[in-house]
């Protein structure tokens, strides 16, 4: 809107093509999670995929992509402490994501 | 082009008295707000994950997970933010009526997810798994709870803007408002991304 | 956006005045005025511990009362004196230094005053109703989560949420006042060092109050809900609240020092009349400071039983997070070298902050070895230590502050004489306080016992600490004589009365509500300096002859001030009610509902008056 880096906002019709990708990847997941032969890499998998469900909600939903590169900045910064600082801490414990 | 924070509030060439524009004010809070978010779920999932295995005698996540039932308020989730992101760009479009429709059916998508949460939690108790359970227990709820009340804030903001743009007094900031409770709203929903993969679906 | 008509500016006198004031000058001394107040409150505390203390086998103080002494005294000290100080120097300072009219969000910025006073409040009412929290401002659980009949620790644990979200909402107000309100030509490089440290807090602020806040609440649920985070017995780990804790509580740490070492950097190079030596390794030394401030929590947990991979790998950071520490002091002397030195009571207290600082941080090093750690553990050894950094270092560099910016506040000087005396009570104090704590530390004597038996040797060190901090209160008492009298009838100051380099020093003392007649065009560093002086063909700092002090004329036309709000201290209000009821669960959710309906009403009256516009200015 009133911001000065908008080139060409998304249409409507992203909006529905983006929510469609969400759906199959959830689908995914799902399946992803319930069929035994995915066992072995089911977490691998399953944080790759809501990685890219989260990256295509906050890129275009949130307009990341389209809006001030401090937006981004200010984002990331917390995007990257939280599982370095909370890693460290599961370290100490002796627990780590997907184990 | 403003695109960086060095450069934008120094223009030598404005004219004496420069007004920040509130859109970058507003939205540059907004993101900083967001930022901490982070952390503040970050402490909670890490609980959850030092927590997830501590059943003591009560059930475990695979006994009462019910991954369909929580798939589908998930997607429900999922879909308010295309909701939502509508309601902004009919407020880009100066499309109130349409605004209103799809702002009001976010916050109706939030209130069926928060719906689906209580049942989820009703469900759960008889089954065995209060917050006194076991540490796995506390951890749940509090995480899933705490996120609840983010979603709960959330529809109390949309049925506001709803409200408020009624009366029709707002038109000049309603779309940097409906903006802002998106930024808000997304993030409440990409929280639960997170939390659907980590919490249910690496857990059964 | 439709133009209105110009607000009222809060020039306004009386109560009311201030109730909805959201001029941040006034929100500054609002803040200051406070946390003085506590100070006072919180050294009383001390005293009286230091009274038990004097002898062996104290009889002033019963243990109970004891335990609520010194957790209050710290808590107190910590978020309600030396963090909000910090905080009423950013308000005041932060746009002056920018060369704004105000902060980005000012009825937001009155918000996270008002929850402010009332967390401190509500902390405060502990005593009278069933006494202070007992469990330590650290609230180790167990300890904090054991059930009594009082509701002491939720006291402590709310409250401290409480003052959370006030220290959330004015970072998350000064950092967006920092990226979007300077003035032209203010590159974030040119900012004030101390604009930059204050930048800097609020990230560390924004960043870590979460993790705590989070902790806090598995407290206060495991209190009153019945939740299992904390209990041994029952699976839950009490080291996760240590971690909760500490990766808030050593980032605190720098937020408490950091507005010292902002101050000190400004006083510095105005009284030596030399530009600060290495500006900008000053300021990515602060970065780093905040960084790494991240980096270090675990060492406040070696002897809780880590593992030898995360105790070396904390020791290590720990160990070179003293190396921008030392950055910055280096700069400081090389700033003094070779200056013109004014040697008045702000930069005696700047001075003193090195001095006193570069102790408390090399016994902050001593902690990184984790064998000579493990020994100092919860010794006096520790609290020498942090009072060294904490008072030697936080109190008096915002002292230097308060000397160096009261004109600016006040319009009045603060008087040199009683000022040396001020000065040299509690630097003497001070180090005859602290100083002997090393010595009883090492000797063994253990933190938070309320009595320790005779012939143990440590009779004669607590009785000169015991003196000692009666000097300390001898010499606050001076400042407070001073502080008075200057107000009443100091020399009045003028708008530059230090030959003064940042913005600040540019309108009038106190500067109008609207702060710069014409929003400055910033061309250099230091800028109001280079307005002033020049060089010479000689490489010599001349007075410019074009320079003239700029003229108080008034507002521009049309100019628009944040008007007068009293929704802000009507949602803290309501908040207040909300927490207060949470403590006395289940019939105190009466109150709860109605502070929560207080607080709707405010907030939405606020929203709704959002139409009066909050950019305009």
């Amino acid at each position: 809107m009133t911001d000065a880096t908008v080139h060409h906002q998304p249409t409507p019709r992203d909006y529905w093509v983006i929510a469609g990708i969400l759906f199959v990847i959830t689908a995914i997941e799902i399946s992803v999670a319930y069929v035994d032969a995915f066992d072995p890499v089911v977490a691998p998998v399953l944080i790759t995929l809501s990685a890219v469900k989260f990256a295509l909600v906050v890129g275009w939903f949130m307009h990341l992509k389209y809006d001030l590169k401090r937006y981004r900045a200010l984002f990331y910064i917390g995007l990257v402490a939280a599982p370095i600082l909370f890693g460290a801490v599961l370290f100490t414990f002796g627990v780590l994501i997907g184990d | 082009m403003t695109t960086d924070t060095a450069v934008t509030a120094a223009h030598p060439d404005h004219h004496s008295d420069h007004h920040p524009d509130p859109a970058v004010v507003r939205k540059t809070a907004m993101w900083v707000f967001l930022g901490s978010e982070f952390l503040f779920f970050g402490s909670l999932i890490t609980t959850f994950l030092l927590y997830r295995t501590r059943v003591n005698d009560g059930p475990a996540a695979a006994d009462v997970f019910d991954i369909p039932f929580t798939s589908v308020s998930s997607f429900v989730l999922l879909m308010s933010s295309l909701t939502m992101v509508l309601a902004h760009h009919a407020a880009g479009r100066k499309d109130w009526r349409q605004m209103r429709v799809w702002l009001l059916a976010t916050a109706l998508l939030g209130m069926v997810f928060l719906a689906g949460q209580v049942f989820e939690f009703t469900e759960f108790v008889h089954e065995g798994l209060t917050v006194s359970t076991s540490p796995f227990g506390s951890s749940f709820y509090v995480l899933t709870g705490f996120h609840g009340a983010h979603v709960a804030v959330g529809v109390v903001l949309l049925l506001a803007l709803a409200f408020m743009s009624f009366g029709g007094k707002f038109r000049d900031t309603e779309g940097l408002n409906v903006e802002m409770v998106g930024l808000y709203w997304h993030f409440v929903d990409i929280v639960w991304i997170a939390i659907f993969t980590i919490v249910y679906l690496l857990q059964v | 956006m439709t133009t209105t008509t110009a607000a009222p500016p809060a020039t306004g006198k009386g109560i009311w005045s201030w109730v909805t004031t959201t001029d941040h000058k006034r929100i500054g001394i609002l803040y200051g005025v406070t946390s003085i107040f506590f100070f006072l409150v919180g050294g009383i505390e001390a005293l009286l511990i230091r009274s038990q203390l004097a002898l062996p086998n104290g009889e002033i103080l019963s243990a109970d009362a004891y335990n609520q002494l010194f957790t209050m005294h710290a808590t107190t000290m910590v978020f309600l004196v030396v963090m909000p100080l910090g905080a009423a120097f950013t308000n005041y300072f932060l746009p002056l230094q920018l060369g704004a009219r105000d902060v980005a969000f000012p009825r937001m910025n009155a918000l996270s005053y008002w929850i402010f006073i009332f967390g401190g409040l509500f902390l405060t009412i502990s005593f009278f109703v069933g006494g202070g929290p007992d469990g330590g401002w650290f609230g180790y659980a167990p300890l904090s989560t054991q059930v009594g009949e009082v509701v002491r620790m939720d006291y402590w644990a709310l409250g401290l949420i409480v003052l959370g979200v006030a220290s959330i909402a004015s970072s998350v107000n000064f950092i967006t006042t920092v990226l979007t309100v300077r003035a032209p030509g203010m590159t974030l490089m040119r900012m004030p060092v101390f604009a930059w440290m204050s930048f800097i807090i609020s990230f560390l602020l924004l960043f870590s109050l979460p993790i705590v806040s989070v902790g806090l609440f598995q407290v206060y649920f495991d209190r009153n809900l019945g939740t299992l985070f904390f209990d041994a017995a029952n699976g839950g780990d009490p080291v996760l609240w240590q971690h909760l804790f500490w990766l808030f509580g050593h980032p605190e740490v720098y937020v408490l020092i950091l507005p010292a070492m902002g101050i000190v950097s400004e006083v510095l190079p105005t009284f030596a009349r030399k530009p600060l030596f290495g500006r900008t390794f000053v300021i990515f030394s602060g970065m780093a400071i905040g960084f790494m401030g991240f980096g270090v929590w675990a060492h406040h947990m070696f002897t809780t039983g880590l593992g030898p991979v995360a105790e070396a790998a904390f020791a290590l950071t720990t160990m070179f997070i003293a190396v921008p520490t030392g950055v910055k002091i280096f700069n400081w002397l090389g700033t003094i070298w070779g200056g013109s030195l004014r040697m008045n009571t702000s930069m005696l207290f700047s001075l003193g902050f090195i001095f006193l600082f570069v102790i408390g941080g090399l016994s902050g090093v001593t902690h990184a070895v984790v064998p000579a750690d493990a020994q100092q553990h919860d010794t006096y050894y520790v609290v020498a230590h942090f009072h060294y950094v904490l008072f030697g270092g936080a109190i008096f560099g915002i002292f230097s502050g308060i000397y160096y910016w009261f004109p600016k506040v006040s319009g009045k000087m603060l008087g040199e004489r009683l000022g040396k005396w001020n000065f040299w009570t509690m630097f003497v104090g001070m180090n005859l306080t602290f100083a002997p704590m090393h010595i009883l530390g090492l000797n063994g004597m253990p933190r938070r016992t309320y009595r320790y038996g005779e012939g143990l040797g440590f009779d004669l060190w607590n009785m000169v600490a015991t003196i000692g901090s009666f000097v300390l209160a001898i010499g606050v008492l001076l400042f407070l004589i001073n502080a008075w009298r200057s107000y009443r009838r100091g020399e009045v100051a003028g708008p530059d009365p230090w030959d003064g380099r940042t913005l600040e020093w540019t309108p009038s003392s106190p500067p109008p509500p609207h702060n710069f007649d014409e929003i400055p065009v910033v061309q250099a560093e230091d800028d109001f300096w280079h307005r002033k002086y020049g060089v010479d063909e000689h490489g010599r700092t001349v007075p410019r002859a074009d320079y003239r002090p700029p003229v108080p004329g008034g507002p521009p036309a049309g100019l628009h001030l944040p008007s007068p709000s009293y929704y802000p201290f009507l949602s803290a209000f309501g908040m207040f009610l909300t927490t207060m009821g949470l403590v006395y669960v289940p019939w105190g959710l009466l109150v709860t509902g109605l502070g929560a309906v207080v607080m709707m009403w405010g907030l939405f009256g606020w929203s709704m008056e959002n139409l009066v516009r909050e950019h305009r200015r």
